[in-house]
């Protein structure tokens, strides 16, 4: 066992004093360590930022199970902010990463969620470089808790968001949507798959192969919580236009449909953590759909829709089925609850 | 009413059996179908096999709609 | 190969065709939940021409569960000593106070179990604790609810208990094919109640009643394999009960299961939510399982409250379109639900609120031409 690393959290490993330093200097520095992050002082004084608007973001992590085939909870809480500062066409660079344990967590479990972190930063070229570790009695909290705050900057000739969204949008996924929802699923419900795992990956690389390709992007989403009925729904929302999707187009790998037909889910619903959606210019469909593939990201990418003009007192996401009738994509409302009937 | 799916019987021990569907397993109970086989695609509600379904039956209904769909493009 | 667009357009195709024969327009009824939340996640409705008209019965457990049975749950939720278990279905239903997921985030013991075998284990790990299962659910359930109280029983386990609230399907059937309002030609029979119950459970319809059904599974070509059969044999005029899921479904259905629920359950009077009580519609358990029957516990409950204009039932019977409900779309939308047609997402409510609000513009399909032209 690595100096510092207990066997169970106690409540001192988070009082600040020795057991705190000895966690911090055992096992997250080693881990994460950078000149910004080594002087462990109360705040990272960083270099100027590149030319540029500056972006941030902050997400809060609490996925149970926290390890998962294909996964952890310290991958995905990188991964996650990361996609986020992509989303918005910004370079992601500098990262926080506060942590909330739980007294008697396994430091196993600390270790393994570290190591996802620092193989999640490394892969994403940022830095961590500021971070915080608070311990909550037992009962009070769920093993292992993260939120990270990432900062990044959007280069002065790149405009991406909603508001540039217009008809005739070519919208196109880069590859199976559902991946870590199903698998987060599966082990809360018993499914076992041998294949089945999560797509958590971070993005960067894809959106500047994407956008390097001379390909128009107007928008870009990843599908996490709530999938692909949410981000449509929430373009629609923001753009005024209808998002048209086809069926018969969307990538769902065999094992996410079988475990959406097991327990009664829509796949579409279900959170991917390393797809982007990207919406567009018109002409640009085949363009984009070859930028994508030629990543390894995007192997499975496909055009999944098309951006219409939203008639009067119509469906904001509409989903055109694989036996060729319409059905409207609403927000879910309430949880991702499996049926019965 | 009843979400039932169709997975295939791999193991079975006493009253507990794995059925599978592409690759993706689980545990269910065959105290409402003791008879059942393994290799025999059972129809599987709530945690319970509940009957099985016949793969002769399936390729005969799958002709009869082809023939609908056939007829239709021979007009 | 039985999602098929191509046997589907075909299909139609016949539909079309064979109803513009037909003398006026064909009313056809599915009970069935999951037939409402297959048809409706095709799109499959407005696929069909204007003589075929495809109404929704009560075939939502859910729906039909009525407001004192869901008061009585969350009274034993908050007795000491004692969790509720619920299949996921059931949480977002208005009781009289609150829905169980609001009194869940209030801090009553109630957890959501995707089977009765997950309360059986939790019975087992919590020996101390009652484990008290809803049982809601037509007759593909009620064997599943049977065995793991068999299970309970030849185990020792003590603590495990039910709140009997399984319904079987024929009484309200027969009060559907009898109604002169509803007009109901011909039913689609639901494909795994009739695994169960064998289709021949559901020849009394054409025998005493005169009314057609056809069982049928669940896939959209299944559905429209059944809708036409129905064109064909009101247009042979015959009246008969067919089966059309043969791979799944037999005459004679699952003896053990039938078997079973013979042993653990009785019929009984029962409460449908905006029916009322229909005889012998319900399930209860036999004297001898009387020491797993939770409604035998003695709570208080608050005075029955349903809200006020509700027409669930109206709409359950299939009487009425949702949008005739006073409260539909305005107090009462899928975010917001008022009543169970609305809550659960095959109830007929939600179902329309979903795909005929928004029924204003001619879907591509319905017009030919490719949605991506």
């Amino acid at each position: 066992m690595r100096p510092g690393l207990p066997d169970h959290l106690l409540l001192a490993h988070g009082a600040g004093g020795r057991l705190t330093r000895e966690l911090v200097e055992g096992t997250f520095l080693p881990a994460l360590d950078n000149q910004f992050l080594r002087p462990l002082s109360d705040a990272a004084v960083l270099p100027e930022l590149p030319a540029g608007r500056p972006a941030l973001t902050t997400d809060a992590f609490v996925v149970d199970p926290p390890i998962f085939p294909g996964g952890t909870l310290g991958h995905l809480s990188i991964c996650g902010t990361v996609n986020d500062l992509s989303m918005a066409g910004a370079r992601p660079l500098w990262l926080t990463w506060a942590l909330i344990l739980e007294e008697g967590a396994p430091g196993e479990l600390i270790r393994t969620c570290v190591d996802g972190a620092r193989q999640a930063a490394c892969e994403a070229g940022v830095q961590v470089v500021a971070g915080d570790t608070k311990v909550v009695p037992r009962g009070k909290g769920d093993r292992i808790y993260a939120v990270s705050t990432g900062l990044g900057v959007v280069p002065p000739d790149r405009d991406i968001g909603d508001h540039r969204m217009q008809e005739g949008d070519v919208i196109l996924a880069s590859g199976p949507l559902g991946d870590h929802g199903a698998t987060i699923m599966a082990c809360r419900h018993d499914l076992g798959s041998e294949t089945l795992q999560s797509d958590c990956a971070p993005l960067a690389g894809l959106v500047e192969a994407l956008l390097s390709s001379g390909v128009d992007v107007h928008s870009l989403h990843d599908p996490t919580r709530g999938g692909l009925v949410a981000v449509t729904n929430e373009a629609a929302g923001r753009s005024g236009l209808r998002q048209s999707l086809d069926e018969r187009s969307i990538p769902l790998r065999a094992e996410v449909r079988a475990v959406c037909e097991v327990l009664g889910l829509d796949p579409l619903g279900l959170a991917s953590e390393g797809r982007l959606i990207a919406w567009v210019a018109q002409d640009h469909g085949t363009r984009a759909l070859d930028a994508l593939r030629a990543h390894p990201l995007g192997l499975g990418a496909a055009i999944v829709g098309r951006v219409e003009a939203l008639p009067a007192g119509g469906s904001p996401v509409i989903l055109t089925t694989s036996v060729g009738g319409t059905r409207p994509l609403d927000l879910l409302s309430g949880s991702d609850l499996p049926r019965i009937c | 009413m009843c979400l039932a799916i169709p997975m295939e019987l791999k193991t079975r021990d006493e009253l507990e059996g794995v059925v599978e569907l592409d690759g993706v397993r689980r545990t269910v109970s065959l105290m409402l179908l003791p008879d059942a086989e393994v290799g025999q695609h059972l129809l599987i509600h709530a945690g319970y096999a509940i009957g099985a379904v016949d793969a002769e039956e399936a390729a005969r209904t799958l002709e009869l709609l082809r023939e609908y769909a056939d007829a239709m493009e021979a007009l | 190969m039985l999602n098929d667009a191509k046997a589907v357009a075909g299909l139609l195709d016949h539909i079309r065709r064979e109803a513009a024969e037909l003398e006026g327009r064909l009313t056809i009824m599915e009970v069935c939940g999951t037939h409402t939340h297959s048809v409706a996640a095709a799109g499959l409705r407005r696929m069909l021409p204007p003589t075929v008209r495809l109404i929704s019965g009560p075939g939502c457990p859910v729906c039909v569960t009525p407001v004192d049975y869901l008061d009585r749950a969350l009274a034993l939720a908050e007795l000491p000593a004692t969790v509720v278990c619920t299949f996921g279905d059931l949480v977002r239903v208005p009781s009289s106070t609150c829905s169980l997921e609001l009194a869940r985030a209030r801090g009553a013991a109630i957890e959501v179990v995707y089977s009765p075998r997950d309360a059986l284990a939790l019975a087992r790990r919590q020996p101390e604790t009652r484990v008290i299962f809803l049982a809601v659910g037509f007759e593909t359930t009620v064997p599943t609810v049977a065995a793991a109280l068999a299970e309970a029983e030849s185990n020792g386990v003590r603590n495990l208990l039910i709140l009997p609230g399984n319904k079987v399907m024929p009484p309200p059937m027969r009060a559907l094919a009898d109604d002169p309002e509803l007009n109901v030609d011909g039913f689609l029979l639901p494909g795994h109640v009739s695994v169960i119950t064998g289709w021949q459970a559901f020849s009394f319809l054409a025998d005493t009643h005169g009314v057609a059904g056809v069982v049928v599974g669940f896939t959209p070509t299944d559905v429209l394999a059944g809708v036409l059969h129905l064109i064909r044999e009101r247009r042979a005029g015959r009246v008969s009960v067919s089966n059309l899921y043969g791979r799944a479904v037999t005459a004679e259905g699952n003896r053990a299961a039938l078997g079973l629920v013979e042993r653990l359950f009785e019929p009984t009077d029962a409460s449908w939510r905006g029916f009322g009580v229909i005889p012998g519609s319900g399930l209860a358990l036999r004297p001898a399982w009387h020491h797993r029957d939770a409604s035998a516990i003695n709570v208080d409950l608050p005075p029955p409250r349903e809200p006020v204009g509700c027409r669930c039932g109206d709409v359950l019977r299939g009487a009425i379109d949702p949008p005739e409900c006073p409260l539909f779309g305005a107090a009462c939308t899928p975010s917001e639900p008022q009543g169970a047609c609305m809550v659960s997402s095959e109830g007929t409510c939600a179902a329309w609120h979903r795909h005929e609000m928004h029924a204003t513009e001619p879907s591509a399909a319905g017009q030919g031409r490719s949605a991506w032209s």
